[in-house]
């Protein structure tokens, strides 16, 4: 553990220190966003949305070779794609006749192919496996920054509706009834879900951020008795969760994506099993 | 303000090719509360969309106090049959009445007077020592009352309670038999039911509806009526006997 702060405080593995920090930070929007998307019972959605932004990364890397566009950095095609195909989602639930899950499922493949295809026509070496397992290498000081922008919209967004995000996720034709305009809140809801998957992606990557997303809300849900006790907890678990699983893995030269989301795993497990016996012990 | 709450002007619906509602005409006026009737499929729910202003009638006029359903749809108090909702989801009883507020004060979080209000709700339903509970933990009766104090938190003109019985057993059925009774002196109720027998002694009228809309007195009920509106035999319990002013009735039906 000491090696472990020791090498955050390394000036020469300024990567380690950024994770962490890109780590904390995000780790509130993941509590709050996640809390919501887990008890409206989206996880699917966002799942899709995830696997969409490697379409997004790929777009990014291929106009930025061909086109020249070197602003087009992976993480700004990465928001872009999150934000579309959050859109579309949206949309489609809403308008559309079309089944929800047939185009859930369709969006998911075609995002992520899209994506390994644009990458293997640019030229240079891009390893599709960093986006989509993670790779804390290559957190930049401007991803930070970005990281951090758009952390303190979706915080801010996701405390000011905190009433009306829970009233359409309780009962959304209630929320109907009362005057909220519960498409466009469920919109903002997708978009909000969308720019938090970015957050993490190039941590934990696309394929697991879903697990980050998602196991800490469902786990805090067992000890919170009210939404908003169940995104601080969640908050607070997502952060130990980046905490730990960075330190073990710098530690025992592991993945880091993945020891952050099998200790995800490991917590949500044990409070799921210990709110299981806790109940059967009541009953006794 | 309108004395009439609720207006249907040769009103008609059809979902696609399939017609629902026939030319509905009928108003409730102010106060005067009624229950709603009809067999599974006859266009209850059909009818109570369109008092929301969930659906626009395919023909025909609904004025909701004297105004567009959406725009006086703030003005009612609505207790859905089921609420379609996650039996783990973390909210207290708190939570769930101060819904009620919503579109009531235009703020985003909820001021002093809307918690006030909500108390007073869940006092009027006997529910506000569950304030802080978990919503979850309720038993079904309870649940029921809280749902009925959320349609009340915006002092709404007009109650709407879409099987206020459904999954309640006989004792909090009559609990709620009182609550319904001191409302309906205050505001208008309109009951959906499909329990002839709660209601009966509560409203005025009865609106049957089998695609067709007719409208009851309650002294009116009797066997043919309920044939005709259900369309075949159905076994009646003469549960009590009671002879009102206006004359005899049965007064439950199964």
């Amino acid at each position: 553990m000491i090696e472990f702060f020791n090498a955050l405080q390394d000036p020469n593995i300024p990567f380690l220190r950024q994770a962490l920090i890109a780590g904390l930070l995000a780790s509130f929007a993941f509590g709050i966003i996640g809390s919501y998307v887990v008890v409206k019972r989206i996880t699917y959605i966002a799942g899709a949305i995830s696997h969409c932004v490697l379409g997004g990364i790929g777009a990014a890397l291929y106009l930025q070779y061909h086109a020249g566009l070197a602003w087009l950095t992976p993480l700004i095609g990465a928001i872009f794609a999150a934000l579309l195909a959050a859109l579309v989602i949206g949309l489609v639930s809403i308008y559309s006749k079309e089944r929800e899950d047939s185009v859930i499922g369709a969006l998911w493949v075609v995002g992520m192919a899209t994506g390994i295809m644009l990458i293997a026509k640019t030229p240079g070496y891009v390893d599709p496996m960093s986006y989509l397992f993670g790779n804390i290498l290559m957190i930049t000081s401007q991803d930070l920054w970005i990281i951090t922008a758009l952390d303190v919209i979706v915080i801010s967004l996701g405390i000011l509706f905190y009433n009306r995000m829970l009233a359409l996720c309780f009962d959304e034709e209630f929320a109907r009834l009362r005057g909220i305009n519960t498409r466009l809140y469920y919109l903002l809801l997708l978009c909000l879900t969308a720019l938090t998957i970015v957050l993490m992606v190039r941590i934990v990557g696309i394929v697991m951020v879903i697990a980050l997303f998602t196991l800490p809300a469902a786990t805090a849900g067992n000890i919170g008795g009210r939404l908003w006790q169940m995104m601080a907890i969640a908050t607070l678990l997502s952060m130990f969760c980046v905490t730990g699983g960075l330190a073990v893995s710098y530690q025992a030269d592991l993945p880091t994506g993945a020891t952050i989301v099998l200790l995800a795993g490991v917590l949500y497990l044990l409070v799921v099993v210990g709110a299981g016996l806790k109940k059967k012990m009541t009953k006794i | 303000m309108a004395d009439q709450v609720i207006e249907f002007d040769n009103v008609s619906f059809a979902y696609g090719a399939v017609p629902v509602l026939s030319n509905v005409s009928f108003s409730i006026e102010r106060n005067h509360s009624v229950c709603i009737v009809g067999p599974n499929g006859g266009g209850k729910s059909t009818l109570i969309k369109l008092i929301l202003g969930l659906l626009e009638p395919d023909e025909g006029k609904v004025t909701i106090l004297g105004g567009d359903p959406d725009d006086g749809r703030s003005q009612i108090g609505y207790m859905p049959q089921y609420i379609r909702y996650d039996q783990s989801f973390p909210v207290s009883v708190m939570d769930v009445a101060l819904m009620g507020r919503i579109g009531k004060s235009a703020k985003i979080f909820y001021s002093q007077k809307d918690k006030n209000a909500t108390m007073a709700a869940l006092e009027g339903m006997g529910v506000a020592d569950l304030a802080n509970r978990p919503f979850n933990d309720l038993s079904g009766g309870q649940r029921q009352r809280v749902l009925i104090a959320r349609a009340m938190a915006c002092d709404p003109e007009l109650l709407l309670l879409d099987e206020p019985t459904a999954n309640v057993d006989p004792a909090v059925e009559s609990q709620l038999h009182h609550i319904l009774k001191e409302l309906t002196e205050r505001i208008t109720v309109i009951t959906v039911s499909h329990d002839l027998g709660f209601v009966s002694r509560l409203v005025d009228r009865v609106i049957c509806v089998n695609r067709y809309v007719r409208i009851h007195p309650t002294s009116d009920i009797t066997g043919e009526v309920i044939q005709d509106i259900y369309g075949g035999d159905i076994k009646m319990v003469r549960h009590d006997h009671c002879c009102s002013e206006e004359g005899h009735s049965h007064d439950r039906i199964f």
